[in-house]
């Protein structure tokens, strides 16, 4: 019991880290995706199915993740900026082995770097004296972009109860983590190191939960208010978001395809 | 001689005349910015600053075209009052989500930081909304629509990376397709969306 709810917690808080935007009928809806400038059909498998599960997660939202987040956002800034910081940091741990994997071996090299000198000089990732020294920032990566870059299609889009929006790829990546592919997660709650306890991987991955669901407080309403699709909304938002960070594009050009606006002209 | 002269002060007046006329895609954004942030900066009632927004919305976004384009393959199958009619119920909803959207910002500070010309028709604006205590900073890129370069429009803004324009055809979309294909159980949703 307690291994699953481990495995649930770990799932869940990926999940919020990997929806980092802001964005039926039963079976087969299908929803466009673009790599490479065609266009992909991701399928919504259970669509009906997944739309309860979607009102029981808006449900469980607003009783415990929105409160939670509006509290969190009461903190002074310091606090807030100090546990973004060792969050990230602590992301560091499974960006780096994919970006070796997807073959990025300058950004593995600069992640590295940014690791050590946060852990260390940045005490525990408190304070990102890296990016004092010029080694910006990186975009993150997880097994599931990694399955991407390799060419693994996304497979049925769905959502699970508490865990949020996913496809079978990206679900894959996440158990990766706990299969031996996350380094905190090893020596906190795989191994039994003197150093570290179980509570402390839970404990990262609420707090990453809470802190990006407070950096997006009132996207999130705006996009609930202006909705009419809820569901819909997300579900692109959720799969453009993915596609990107596969395709690791920067510039909104590269992200195009005018094909469908060529039509209205 | 005098004549090659005159020839060459018309074609360049024209010349100027016509650079002149041609607005700047950058020019278009930071101007309705500025605009926009003086209203939600103002003291103004917030029904004030709505119409206010509307009208900036009205004269500097594509409303129409985005309106045909959220339609995706449905609208190839429309009928000419259907088109009528959605194009004026697009048309509220799309001022009312618009400002519904802004109006709880106060000063939002945007910088335009480059501009990116894709072809004739579209250039592509980047911007960045500075971070603020409660935020970081959120990536936004322009969609203009450039075919009558004295009148760009826009047409999508691109929030970190995703098109705003492109979730509206997919929700469109998904309403039709839940409803049978049936165009009309989008037209009740809009309808119920704008007496909300």
């Amino acid at each position: 019991m307690k291994k699953l709810f481990s495995i649930l917690v770990i799932v869940l808080f990926g999940q919020f880290q990997i929806l980092n935007a802001i964005a039926g009928s039963d079976g087969e809806v299908e929803i466009s995706s673009k790599k490479n400038n065609n266009q992909l059909e991701v399928k919504d498998c259970f669509e009906s199915i997944n739309r309860g599960i979607f009102s029981l997660n808006q449900g469980l939202d607003k009783v415990i993740f929105k409160p939670l987040a509006k509290g969190y956002r009461k903190l002074p800034q310091p606090i807030r900026s100090g546990t973004s910081n060792v969050i990230s940091n602590l992301g560091n741990v499974v960006t780096i082995p994919n970006n070796i994997l997807q073959g990025q071996m300058k950004d593995a090299g600069m992640n590295s770097l940014r690791l050590m000198i946060n852990s260390t000089l940045g005490i525990a990732g408190i304070f990102d004296v890296a990016s004092y020294y010029g080694l910006e920032k990186r975009d993150k990566e997880d097994y599931g972009q990694t399955l991407g870059t390799w060419g693994v299609s996304e497979g049925c889009y769905f959502v699970l109860p508490v865990l949020g929006p996913t496809t079978v790829r990206d679900s894959i990546g996440s158990l990766a983590n706990v299969l031996g592919g996350d380094a905190w997660y090893n020596v906190t709650v795989a191994n039994d190191t003197q150093y570290f306890k179980e509570s402390d991987y839970y404990l990262t991955r609420i707090l990453s939960g809470v802190d990006f669901r407070a950096k997006n407080l009132e996207s999130f309403d705006s996009l609930e208010n202006t909705s009419i699709d809820l569901y819909a909304s997300i579900r692109s938002l959720y799969l453009q978001d993915r596609q990107r960070k596969i395709n690791n594009l920067d510039e909104s050009t590269e992200t195009m395809n005018d094909d469908d606006w060529e039509e209205i002209d | 001689m005098k004549v090659l002269k005159l020839v060459l002060v018309i074609f360049t007046s024209l010349l100027l005349n016509n650079i002149s006329l041609a607005k700047d895609p950058s020019e278009l954004i930071n101007g309705i910015v500025n605009e926009a942030s003086l209203v939600l900066k103002s003291s103004d009632p917030v029904e004030s600053k709505i119409i206010k927004l509307n009208d900036i919305a009205e004269r500097s976004v594509d409303i129409s075209g985005i309106g045909m384009y959220a339609l995706g393959k449905h609208k190839k199958t429309m009928s000419e009052d259907e088109k009528t009619k959605y194009k004026k119920l697009f048309r509220s909803y799309f001022l009312k989500s618009f400002s519904s959207r802004l109006v709880d910002y106060t000063d939002p500070k945007i910088n335009v930081i480059s501009q990116k010309k894709i072809n004739e028709k579209y250039t592509i604006v980047n911007s960045i909304l500075e971070a603020t205590s409660k935020r970081p900073k959120v990536k936004i890129d322009w969609r203009i629509y450039t075919k009558n370069p004295e009148k760009p429009l826009i047409r999508d803004l691109i929030v970190e990376g995703l098109s705003l324009a492109r979730t509206q055809k997919e929700e469109f979309n998904s309403v039709i397709q839940n409803n049978d294909g049936d165009l009309n159980a989008l037209f009740k949703v809009l309808e119920e969306f704008l007496i909300k």
